[in-house]
């Protein structure tokens, strides 16, 4: 199904634009390049809308499984007690608009197009979970996540220059996961979808970084016997300089 | 964030280079004064700027095999480690931290990993520092009051009972060969569990306990540890994939000049005094961890990934 969803994005982005789609949309780079030196990035976001209408981005990272877990006082202290896993939560989601997404589309206009954390699907893995610990478990994924800035609102992050074209900066946190991202662009008028694209992103480790990370996920046995020889060789190699000390 | 930030690819963070160095160094200076490998204040130290904690504890197991080369060398230098002795609480060492890394990811999966590596670290923390600040202050009042002590050279007590008795030349002791097997294996689950290279617990144990001349204690107790971290790195790469190598090598560079500094210093400190300096420090880690767990955090909750 996602693997489908990424090759009509890709043949969306290859064909000529016509002129009477209501919306096109591109980013300046489909690859983010995690290296050594990184401390988060952006990219730009451009497109044309085939009149007036609010431009939502919503950039999404791969999903994961979720745990949270609540402290509870035990003993004079605080030990992680309960917890509820969600299954596919996204681990990047952030929302750029053009205004405020209140000011875009109703509440329930968008709750249905699952715009905005508020309106993310986020489920316990088991299904026999309680309804009101669901809710207060998945109130602090979604604060934890914030802290992190891993989910993010930015309104007013949409630019438009005069009617018709927009661009917005796309910004990700150093701690951004890596993976394959998808930014689905919407143009919503008087509150509703009138046209979206979905555009594929991927951010990936490279250079030394993808280096090692790769050598620790398909050798590691290797990776970790390699670590103490190195570890053991600057070692020896710092003692030399005292050696007549 | 400063200019010089470096990504770390198994951590999954970026952290500024200089601050990584200075941290190494602080570390290896301790590393170098009480032949301990410093990675009780490692690995808090790292999970507090921001690096996952099971990537913490084994990436200062990592860079624990280094500073501990560096540190041993110079110990070695001067005549000061018993390698026999290193010997046996290495065979030791080798099974407990291979329980370790097991217990390691049990304790993962059921979320307590945190509540008992801030348990076990408070409680014998507590008890190390106390012993060792009363012994090491009773023996500067004695010195300074000028009564000559002359330690008993033979306090019999029930370990000297058992079985398998090795003369330890360098030590001057002779004692079961089970003792240093016995105390190697449970360094050892520390050493899996906490990311320590156990130093803290060793060095006050080769003293008080197995009553080591202080001069070879620093030796003996680095030369062990290099054996036991590697296998915890190695042990830790393969169940947990959590060694973050790039992470390791930045706080070494900073590590290993700070562990030969401190051996300097070491060789100049008096005995007692730098007892009570450890116990000191020790006790203040213990003190904070046990206000971390009793005081109510700010955030109830805290979240975990799993791979789906």
């Amino acid at each position: 199904m996602k693997r489908w969803f990424v090759a009509l994005a890709f043949l969306m982005a290859a064909f000529p634009a016509r002129a009477d789609q209501p919306l096109l949309a591109d980013l300046t780079g489909h690859l983010i390049a995690i290296t050594t030196g990184f401390t988060g990035t952006s990219v730009v976001l451009f497109g044309a809308t085939d009149g007036p209408g609010d431009i939502v981005a919503i950039v999404r990272g791969p999903e994961r499984d979720s745990v949270v877990w609540q402290k509870r006082h035990l003993a004079g202290m605080w030990i992680n007690g309960p917890n509820v896993t969600f299954a596919n939560v996204p681990s990047y989601y952030a929302v750029f608009s053009n205004r405020k997404l209140d000011d875009i589309a109703p509440p329930n206009a968008q709750a249905l197009s699952q715009i905005g954390i508020a309106n993310l699907r986020i489920d316990p893995r088991d299904p026999r979970t309680k309804q009101d610990e669901t809710t207060t478990f998945r109130a602090a994924l979604i604060a934890g996540q914030k802290r992190a800035h891993l989910f993010a609102e930015y309104p007013g992050s949409v630019v438009f220059l005069g009617d018709r074209l927009f661009r917005a900066t796309l910004d990700f946190p150093a701690n951004v996961p890596t993976g394959n991202y998808l930014v689905e662009v919407l143009l919503i008028r008087n509150g509703r979808v009138v046209s979206g694209q979905t555009t594929p992103l991927v951010i990936a480790e490279s250079g030394l970084g993808a280096d090692v990370s790769e050598f620790a996920q398909n050798n590691a046995a290797l990776y970790g016997f390699t670590a103490v020889l190195v570890a053991a060789l600057l070692g020896w190699l710092a003692s030399l300089p005292f050696r007549n000390v | 964030m400063g200019i010089l930030d470096i990504y770390l690819p198994i951590a999954g963070v970026s952290l500024d280079v200089m601050a990584l160095l200075v941290l190494g160094a602080a570390v290896g200076v301790l590393s170098g004064v009480f032949g301990v490998g410093g990675g009780f204040l490692l690995t808090p130290l790292l999970i507090f700027i921001g690096v996952p904690p099971a990537v913490a504890v084994a990436s200062s197991a990592n860079q624990l095999v280094g500073a501990s080369v560096s540190g041993a060398i110079a110990h070695w230098r001067r005549g000061n480690i018993d390698f026999v002795m290193g010997a046996l609480m290495l065979v030791g060492g080798f099974a407990g931290s291979g329980l370790g890394v097991w217990l390691f990811a049990i304790l993962r999966r059921i979320g307590q990993v945190e509540l008992f590596i801030s348990l076990a670290y408070a409680l014998l923390l507590t008890t190390l520092g106390a012993l060792m600040l009363i012994e090491s202050t009773r023996s500067l009042l004695r010195r300074r009051r000028g009564i000559a002590i002359r330690r008993k050279l033979h306090q019999h007590t029930w370990l000297h009972g058992l079985p398998f008795k090795l003369r330890f030349r360098r030590s001057k002791l002779y004692i079961s060969a089970l003792l240093p097997i016995i105390l190697g294996f449970l360094v050892g689950i520390l050493s899996a569990v906490l990311g320590v290279g156990g130093g803290f617990v060793m060095v006050p144990a080769m003293i008080y306990l197995l009553r080591m001349p202080t001069a070879v204690v620093p030796g003996t107790s680095l030369f062990q540890i290099i054996f036991v971290t590697a296998v915890v790195t190695l042990l830790q790469s393969v169940a947990n994939n959590t060694v973050d190598a790039v992470l390791a090598m930045v706080l070494l560079i900073g590590g290993v000049v700070g562990a030969q500094v401190g051996t300097r210093w070491g060789a100049r400190l008096r005995g007692e005094e730098l007892r009570a300096l450890l116990a000191l420090i020790v006790l203040a880690v213990a003190a904070k961890l046990v206000f971390d767990l009793t005081v109510r955090p700010d955030n109830l909750f805290s979240l975990g990934t799993l791979e789906s």
